[in-house]
């Protein structure tokens, strides 16, 4: 307590430094000494720094118009899906609409026209929007989690789930590997994008993205409106078939509107699963449950048990409102946000600050976000570098009292980390330090390719089909040990093996 | 923030972070347990942080209600085809402003002085409530590398 009141009286004269202005802070400061605040850049090398989050997100997401439109890696179904709606919309309003409009109503094409636009744009929307992707916990909390895993448990394999009771029901709650968080409650990890998604339901080919908390009701939408417009179509077109045939017969009819042919058999065959589709998630949204949670049964009474959806809000038409017009919560991983510029410089400018016993130290201390990720790895790979260039030991840029390890969610590798082998293995080893293998992949390639200095012969070819690293055998070579050997006491230790592993290699 | 505070280590290192975690007991509905850590024992009372949290669960069950206000909004969201998003804000983003601002205040006022600082949950993806613990003035200054190493070890 006399701590306390110590600190207190002293503290506005010492503590006023502490920005607190937690938004202004995340751009360049305006206050501090700003010199060693700007966004690095290399030199030589100012345009091709990234500026934003999204280019250095770790999950395997395209991203398109600067951040604003986010999808899954496999497109090729999302194009299919699109192809089949415009065209056979397109063929409705230029072969039917004709004649259903002056034979029939104008207002079938207005209608027709109004459903159109509301199904492009939920699907749009669904794909294009970020499902409710978790980011990783930054090092900080990882370390934190993970003595509290490791601190509840002596010598069995700590326990990498909890249990919480929400409404009554005991839930449990897993430890996600890849993003070093334990997941909350009705969040699931997504193999194909790598990323957490809260209330993740499914990953969706057919729109090219998962869904989650964030677009399920834009997705549910969709699907609603598509299937109104498949019987809308389907139905109208059968009527302007029918009504043509009873004047000019059915084969004139066919030579004159081909193209309702290909509309009727298009829809006749997607009515059915969307249709069905639609339905399956109405009773969804109905029961509050996801299709991940349906599919596992997490909530269905079997085995006697009291089992129950503590989600639920008990009452149907409470579920829908709930579901389709509660409330938006924002995107959490900010993917447009500018990338916090943490470290002072390049490594051409540090201060020489000491031997190759302090670079892992500074290595360790680096704090480690998704985009400082970044950072890190530009240097330490600059850091390899050097001995190249001078005959001293690695030296990185200064960073005053970052007690945070290499690699932000990088930094750890859990003792069976299942996402080793993704990026090749070889992002892993190069960025090291048990780094996470799915930091991007695009953006190594972006840094090696803007690091002349270190580029050697085994180095350039960055243009392997995954547009993973180079020379992962090399690097695997070079460090088969750490990753075996994880350990999260011994991580200094790991740390300085792989700066002398990367020093060595790139003396090769 | 951090690598502000970082530029400031002359006069203020960090010595560890805390980090206060969700509570999932009432379901997904965003909400921080109020449960004190024991490493704030000594620099802050606990009345003072269990306020702070108990305002911020407050504001995000603002954020997320379920009620005849989302409702409305939900609707004519709905109706624009979600254009209407373009103009204006969502209650939820609005929600989160007054937050960020709130947590600003409560930096200034109550936690800056006492060599802490709140970390907006949202900067964090809302799993947790950082509160960044500065090196208390009545200790002789440690060298960055040796908070470093403490830092390192705890893990």
């Amino acid at each position: 307590m006399s701590q306390i009141q110590h600190a207190v009286p002293d503290g506005p004269i010492r503590y006023t430094q502490i920005c607190t202005r937690s938004t202004s802070c995340s751009s360049p400061p305006t206050s501090s000494s700003a010199a060693g605040t700007e966004p690095p850049s290399c030199p030589g090398h100012r345009g091709r720094t990234p500026r934003r989050k999204w280019q250095v997100f770790p999950g395997r997401n395209r991203f398109y118009c600067d951040g604003r439109v986010m999808m899954a890696r496999q497109t090729g179904v999302f194009y299919l899906t699109l192809v089949l709606i415009l065209l056979t919309s397109g063929l409705f309003f230029a072969f039917d609409c004709p004649y259903l409009a002056s034979n029939l109503s104008p207002a079938i094409p207005a209608v027709g026209a109004v459903l159109f636009v509301f199904v492009m744009g939920m699907l749009f929307r669904a794909s294009f929007s970020d499902p409710g992707v978790l980011p990783r916990a930054t090092p900080d909390e990882a370390a934190d989690l993970e003595r509290q895993i490791d601190s509840t448990s002596c010598s069995k394999p700590p326990p990498r789930s909890r249990e919480v009771l929400i409404n009554g029901q005991t839930v449990k709650l897993k430890y996600c590997f890849t993003c070093k968080i334990f997941r909350p409650p009705r969040a699931s990890h997504c193999s194909l994008c790598d990323n957490c998604v809260e209330r993740f339901d499914h990953h969706c080919p057919w729109v090219g993205n998962c869904v989650g908390r964030r677009n399920y009701r834009f997705f549910y939408l969709f699907i609603l409106s598509l299937s109104f417009l498949t019987i809308f179509i389907f139905s109208f077109v059968i009527t302007h078939v029918v009504l043509r045939s009873n004047r000019t017969g059915f084969l004139t009819t066919l030579k004159d509107s081909p193209a309702s042919i290909l509309e009727v058999v298009v829809c006749f065959f997607s009515v059915w699963s969307i249709v069905g589709l639609s339905g399956f998630h109405t009773y969804l949204i109905s029961s509050n449950q996801t299709t991940n949670e349906d599919i596992k049964g997490t909530w269905s009474r079997k085995e006697g048990k009291d089992n129950y959806n503590p989600y639920s809000y008990g009452n149907v038409l409470t579920n829908c409102c709930a579901a389709l017009c509660g409330p938006l919560p924002p995107s959490l991983i900010d993917r447009r946000g500018p990338i916090q510029a943490d470290t002072p410089q390049t490594a051409p400018q540090s201060n020489g600050t000491g031997g190759s016993s302090y670079a892992p130290t500074q290595l360790h201390s680096h704090m480690c976000d998704q985009d400082q990720c970044i950072q890190s790895t530009k240097f330490v790979l600059q850091a390899a570098a050097t001995p190249l260039l001078h005959s001293d030991p690695v030296v990185l840029p200064p960073l005053p009292a970052k007690p945070a390890s290499l690699g932000g969610p990088c930094a750890y590798l859990g003792p069976a980390q299942p996402t080793l082998p993704s990026c090749a293995g070889d992002v892993l080893t190069l960025r090291d330090v048990a780094v996470d293998s799915h930091c991007h992949h695009h953006l190594h390639l972006h840094h090696l390719h803007h690091h002349q200095h270190f580029v050697s012969p085994e180095e350039t070819p960055c243009g392997t089909p995954q547009g993973a690293l180079p020379c992962p055998a090399h690097m695997h070579l070079q460090h088969p040990a750490p990753q075996v050997r994880y350990d999260p006491v011994t991580q200094d230790s790991l740390h300085e093996d792989s700066v002398r592993g990367l020093v060595k290699l790139s003396s090769v | 923030m951090f690598h502000n505070l970082q530029e400031m280590q002359h006069t203020a290192s960090l010595v560890t972070k805390v980090f206060i975690q969700r509570d999932y007991s009432e379901g997904t509905v965003c909400r921080f347990q109020t449960k004190f850590p024991t490493e704030l024992d000594n620099r802050i009372e606990r009345a003072l942080l269990e306020q702070t949290v108990k305002t911020l669960n407050s504001y995000y069950v603002e954020a997320e209600k379920v009620g005849g206000q989302s409702y409305l909004e939900g609707c004519l969201a709905c109706a624009t085809a979600y254009i209407v998003f373009l103009c204006m804000e969502t209650r939820y983003e609005k929600v989160l402003k007054k937050i960020s601002g709130y947590i600003q205040e409560q930096n200034e006022k109550i936690y800056a002085p006492r060599g802490l600082l709140l970390t907006d949950p949202i900067e964090r993806g809302m799993r947790v409530l950082e509160i960044s613990v500065f090196e208390d003035r009545g200790s002789s200054g440690s060298s960055p590398s040796s908070s470093m190493s403490s830092c390192s070890t705890a893990r």
